[in-house]
């Protein structure tokens, strides 16, 4: 199995008040629960069922992710920044691994 | 035009409105008119296994009224859940995007909580399709 | 060929042809969906052609003596033979072939002379690929004739169909102009793959260009072609195109669009801000523009065969005024441009003598377009049932391929505009009855959708050795009926197995031989092929 590895493009630099988009993804295989192998038994639910998004050491968005969500789950979303520092982000696996990255960002 | 070892059968996609108008309910109480979410996906998948989504909602960010949670659903899958985005003030916009699985023509949903306890609701169509045959 | 010429030309001149008052400072030349036909052919416009819900009845829904009637066309005149099916056979041994590059060119570099510094020439796209030349060359020959006629930009469809390499390769070093394609993204990060516009000054006004590739590519054609790419309407990403556009100074924006022609006139009421949608795809040639608010619908047919002249009066960064031309290129009054030609000549040189071996002849006249099974489409159907011992025979909607008068050779350029794709092999296989009711209808719906939409913009599936009913007004699953297995008269059993050949697959590693050399093997063996009428469709429209 491949190495589960995060990836995220944020912008470096942003002046204060902007809001900054962010994407992520994650090479995941959201194994859903429904399916079943060669011989008929169900293969076992395995998706990322959180993703927690954190700058500065505070939470300001998550998502909770079901088995509808694709393989290799891909997540924008927005964050205003007002001051430089780092955002940290966590995605949670059924197994209990969780996959962290992070990024930082200058304001001024 | 036509696909060999076709595996996908892109008959409508049984809507299971009950399962939905729960999900619904639960979340904010009663089910909202449509109206103040954009929510854009493709009318025709080009693939039910990964079609884009993306949202915004139409609200302030404040730090006194914002949204808080916006819950996408799809009417036709085995089950309804797809994703529940939570946003603070610090989100600056309550907007997002995603990759999800169809199993069939169906509508997906998107519904959002504000923090003063209204709700807004958008719907779209998307089309899952054998196919083949362009102009 | 002699007598034919001189009775086009007792009615009408390449001056005539070129007639126009110009307007303004701004004259729009397009051309669309060429379908890689470099030489004169003969095209029948669809006999049927239906629109459904808001489109039903207008143009370009009408066909035959509504068409006529609508636009006051005389029967039997140059634009009756140019723009409909009436009394098509007669017409073309009167008024010849229509398209060739080398006659375009010429046309095309009159109005350039008469308009220097004002003229933009631009390609909706379905150019690289319909020919043997073309398939050959990998769509090298159509990007070297598009160079000649010093193309200002292009947008794209069944140019994706080479793959994603080979159109990155073409786009890196053989491509003398922009290939405009503002909505398509990367499947991963859903960022931009293309140029989206590009601004030109013509005649001291700024106007905008953006392309839109045909939104249902990975769709209609395979996507593992593609795999990275995808593509979609994307109205919203049209308007910010058109803001930018503005914001950047333009006073005219034109989106050079391959959206097929109901999607444009749904579009044009989305998106603020557009004067002009130079549409293709679909493939209509219409007279006259169609006005959506302020924003012009430009329908310039294919196969070569029309070129649309649009003229703009700008003033305070608006268009204050327009006139219309659908020049219609009637190859026999027409003359060739020489370095043109020459272009062409030197293309098709490598593969001349196989391009014009004859294979056989036809009795009946051989056609695609139209929204049901033309009769090339039997040909096709006929040869795969017999080359591949079926019971059923599937054939694509496409809307392509160059149209054969009775008593005509059939050559190997002739079957390959009918059949050169990259993914041609004819497949055999079993199938449910129940999954071929799917399948058309899935297909019907692709076609009747109400919401233009949700429409794929090609024509309904050819079927071979099966009849059936179709309402064209039911919703998705319910419009087709009486599906009926020729050969032996009996409904279709959704539960039993048929045997079906068919072409152009979708799926990666389809097997079978390539459609091009069943239907010349099934033509050489028949020598003279006829085709009867099909009355096995019935049509409730
Ligand atoms: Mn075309
Ligand atoms: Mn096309």
């Amino acid at each position: 199995m491949a190495t589960i590895r995060p990836r995220v493009k944020a912008p470096r630099k942003a002046a204060p008040g902007d809001v900054v988009e962010i994407k992520t993804l994650i090479n995941h295989g959201m194994e859903s629960g429904q399916r079943k192998d060669k011989d008929g038994n169900p293969i076992p639910r395995q998706i990322i069922n959180k993703f927690v998004a954190e700058f500065n050491g505070t939470e300001f968005f998550s998502v909770d992710l079901a088995p509808a969500i694709s393989a290799n789950p891909y997540l924008s979303f927005y964050a205003k920044v007002q001051e430089s520092g780092e955002f940290t982000f966590r995605w949670h696996d059924d197994d209990g691994s969780v996959y962290e990255d992070s990024k930082s960002i200058e304001v001024a | 035009a036509v696909m060999t070892g076709m595996t996908l059968f892109p008959a409508l996609a049984i809507a299971d409105e009950g399962a939905v108008n729960d999900a619904i309910k639960s979340m904010v109480g009663e089910v909202p008119a449509e109206g103040g979410v954009s929510l854009d996906l493709p009318e025709i998948a080009e693939n039910g296994n990964t079609v884009p989504l993306s949202f915004e909602i139409d609200a302030p960010m404040g730090d006194d009224v914002h949204v808080t949670d916006v819950m996408i659903l799809a009417d036709g899958n085995p089950s309804p859940d797809v994703a529940v985005f939570h946003f603070t003030p610090m989100s600056g916009k309550a907007a997002g995007s995603t990759r999800l699985r169809l199993a069939g023509t169906q509508n997906v949903i998107a519904v959002a909580q504000l923090s003063d306890g209204s709700a807004m609701m958008g719907k779209k169509q998307v089309k899952v399709t054998i196919g083949g045959c362009g102009g | 060929m002699g007598l034919r010429r001189a009775a086009a030309q007792q009615t009408l001149t390449q001056d005539d042809l070129l007639r126009f008052d110009p307007l303004g400072q701004v004259t729009l030349l397009h051309v669309t969906d060429v379908h890689a036909q470099l030489m004169p052919i003969y095209f029948r416009e669809p006999s049927v052609n239906l629109g459904v819900g808001e489109v039903e009845g207008k143009p370009p829904h009408i066909t035959g003596a509504d068409f006529l009637a609508r636009f006051d066309i005389p029967k039997d005149s140059p634009e009756c033979y140019a723009l409909t099916n009436v009394d098509f056979t007669a017409l073309a041994r009167t008024y010849g072939r229509v398209g060739g590059l080398d006659r375009l060119a010429t046309l095309v570099n009159a109005i350039r002379a008469e308009r220097p510094g004002n003229t933009l020439f631009l390609d909706g796209g379905d150019t690289w690929q319909g020919s043997y030349t073309s398939l050959q060359t990998n769509g090298a020959d159509m990007v070297k004739a598009f160079n000649a006629l010093k193309t200002d930009a292009m947008t794209a469809h069944w140019e994706f169909t080479y793959g994603q390499d080979r159109v990155m390769e073409i786009l890196d070093g053989e491509l003398d102009f922009p290939f405009l394609c503002g909505n398509v993204l990367d499947t991963m990060w859903e960022e931009p793959v293309f140029e989206s516009t590009r601004m030109f000054e013509r005649g001291g006004v700024q106007v905008a260009v953006i392309g839109q590739a045909f939104p249902y590519t990975p769709i209609a054609n395979p996507s593992h072609l593609i795999p990275e790419w995808s593509f979609g309407i994307r109205p919203d990403t049209v308007q910010e195109h058109v803001d930018n556009a503005r914001a950047n100074g333009a006073e005219v924006v034109v989106l050079l669009s391959h959206n097929g022609f109901d999607v444009d006139r749904k579009l044009a009421s989305l998106v603020d801000g557009i004067d002009v949608i130079l549409t293709g795809h679909t493939h209509d040639a219409l007279p006259r523009e169609v006005k959506v608010g302020k924003t012009l619908l430009i329908a310039s047919g294919s196969h070569g065969k029309f070129l649309s002249r649009l003229d703009l009066e700008v003033k305070g960064g608006a268009v204050t005024d327009y006139r219309y031309r659908l020049i219609p290129v009637f190859s026999d009054v027409i003359t060739p441009d020489p370095d043109m030609a020459k272009v062409i000549a030197d293309l098709r040189a490598p593969y001349e003598a196989e391009c014009t071996r004859v294979l056989g002849q036809t009795d009946d006249l051989l056609y695609r377009r139209g929204n049901f099974n033309g009769s090339f489409d039997d040909l096709i159907c006929q040869a795969l049932l017999a080359e591949r011992d079926a019971e059923i025979a599937l054939s694509p909607g496409f809307r392509w391929g160059a149209t054969l008068l009775p008593g005509q050779d059939i050559t190997v350029d002739d079957v390959y505009s009918m059949t050169s794709i990259t993914y041609p092999n004819a497949y055999r296989q079993t199938m449910s009855g129940e999954m071929l009711k799917t399948i058309m209808e899935d297909v019907a719906d692709n076609i009747f959708n109400e919401d233009p939409f949700y429409q794929q913009g090609g024509d309904m599936v050819r079927v071979g050795g099966m009849g059936y009913a179709i309402d064209i007004h039911k919703p998705m699953g319910q419009r087709i009926s009486d599906m009926t297995l020729l050969s032996t008269g009996e409904p279709i059993d959704p539960t039993r197995d048929y045997v079906v050949a068919g072409w152009a697959s979708v799926n990666e590693g389809t097997e079978g031989p390539p459609i091009y050399d069943v239907v010349s093997n099934y033509i050489e063996k028949q020598g003279t092929v006829s085709v009867p009428e099909n009355s096995s469709i019935k049509i409730k429209a």
